[in-house]
């Protein structure tokens, strides 16, 4: 094995670029070294103006999600050896702007994720409820949401999208996972609620089943099973309605 | 607050060409009109067929001609990509729970294929009886 390895990162300094463009550093090729741990060196020992964002380098905060060879993954599960001789092309993360370097602006993800109310709804009056009750949960009740609540909110089923790349109001894979992981929660009753938001065109119908959210998600929610299940849930509560027009939901 | 340049990367129109599975996703897209094609020959040869031995006899030589034969040859080849992939895509789609326990994907995709070959098998020997 050699002992450095090439890094193709690309750098966008707003204050002075008008586009990005290509910087290459050389960072040690070591067994054990993450992308991520290769940009830190570059950040600590070549280069200090170098911008990207990280926290927990364990594949949990879901902070470190970037473009590696053109395909987006966590930088710090992605390991520089399996780049090996390399170059490795390093860009942001696809279909989000660009505020610096690799670090993009996901305020059209915060804008969208609360719009499907991921939290537990009930219908009782929580004054009403006796502060220490709890709702209780069977194993197999835990078990019909549990994948879909591994979301990190990484983002890189976004950036693997292309609706959302081409049509950028589609409310997007990992919001309507999480409206599924409160959906089928025994807890829940929020259901009609998120309906009436992803049974818009911008909602579940925008998907067309590419099928790479799931494809590139790092925890295995399956995005791509989440909406549609959703679309089944929704045209059956279209049915229902046209059979049924008085009610009886 | 500080203004923010931001940059947004313009989409390619050939963006689906930059990766495998991007393609595949837009010829499977594609299929549809492949499957509508179909159907459209379908009702013309019932509508041949239902008009008696000249129309018939009209419409055999008509599907018989080069450029019908060629369509057809395409036609097919996406069919079956629109049923492959559609198969593998559907225990995406549908959870399927008996008896308390999820059945599991590959189950699924053997049911169609299986499902398949009866209705196959049935319109062959309606055919051929």
């Amino acid at each position: 094995m050699a002992d450095s390895i090439r890094l193709k990162v690309s750098r966008y300094r707003p204050d002075t670029d008008s586009e990005p463009h290509w910087q290459e550093y050389d960072v040690p090729l070591r067994k054990e070294w993450t992308v991520l741990d290769g940009l830190n060196h570059v950040k600590n020992e070549i280069d200090t103006t170098l911008s990207f964002r990280w926290s927990c380098r364990m594949g949990i905060c879901g902070s470190c999600g970037m473009t590696v060879d053109g395909e987006p993954k966590l930088t710090c599960g992605t390991f520089l050896s399996d780049y090996a001789p390399g170059p490795v092309m390093i860009e942001p993360l696809a279909n989000f702007p660009v505020v610096r370097d690799l670090v993009v602006d996901l305020s059209d993800f915060m804008e969208k994720l609360p719009r499907v109310k991921p939290w537990i709804i009930r219908d009782d009056d929580h004054r009403t409820v006796e502060p220490d009750v709890e709702y209780l949960q069977t194993p197999e009740e835990l078990d019909a949401y549990k994948q879909f609540s591994m979301c990190i909110n990484c983002m890189l089923c976004y950036s693997a999208c292309p609706v959302y790349g081409l049509d950028p109001e589609f409310i997007g894979p990992a919001a309507i996972a999480l409206a599924e992981r409160y959906d089928l929660d025994s807890r829940d009753r929020g259901g009609r609620q998120r309906l009436d938001v992803l049974i818009e065109h911008e909602g579940v119908w925008g998907c067309t089943f590419v099928g790479e959210c799931t494809r590139v998600c790092p925890k295995h929610v399956d995005p791509a099973s989440a909406i549609q299940r959703y679309k089944l849930k929704a045209a059956m509560e279209t049915v229902k309605a046209f059979l049924l027009p008085r009610g009886a939901r | 607050m500080t203004e923010l340049r931001l940059y947004r990367r313009p989409v390619s129109t050939w963006w689906w060409t930059r990766k495998r599975s991007y393609f595949v996703f837009v010829m499977r897209e594609l299929s549809s009109i492949f499957v509508a094609w179909f159907v459209a020959y379908l009702v013309l040869f019932v509508y041949a067929v239902g008009r008696g031995e000249a129309a018939y006899q009209r419409f055999l030589d008509w599907a018989s001609s080069p450029w019908v034969t060629v369509l057809n040859v395409v036609a097919l080849v996406f069919v079956l990509l629109h049923t492959v992939t559609w198969f593998t895509l559907t225990p995406q789609a549908m959870a399927v729970r008996v008896m308390g326990r999820r059945v599991p994907a590959w189950q699924i995709i053997v049911g169609q294929y299986g499902g398949l070959a009866v209705v196959s098998g049935f319109v062959f020997w309606l055919v051929t009886r």
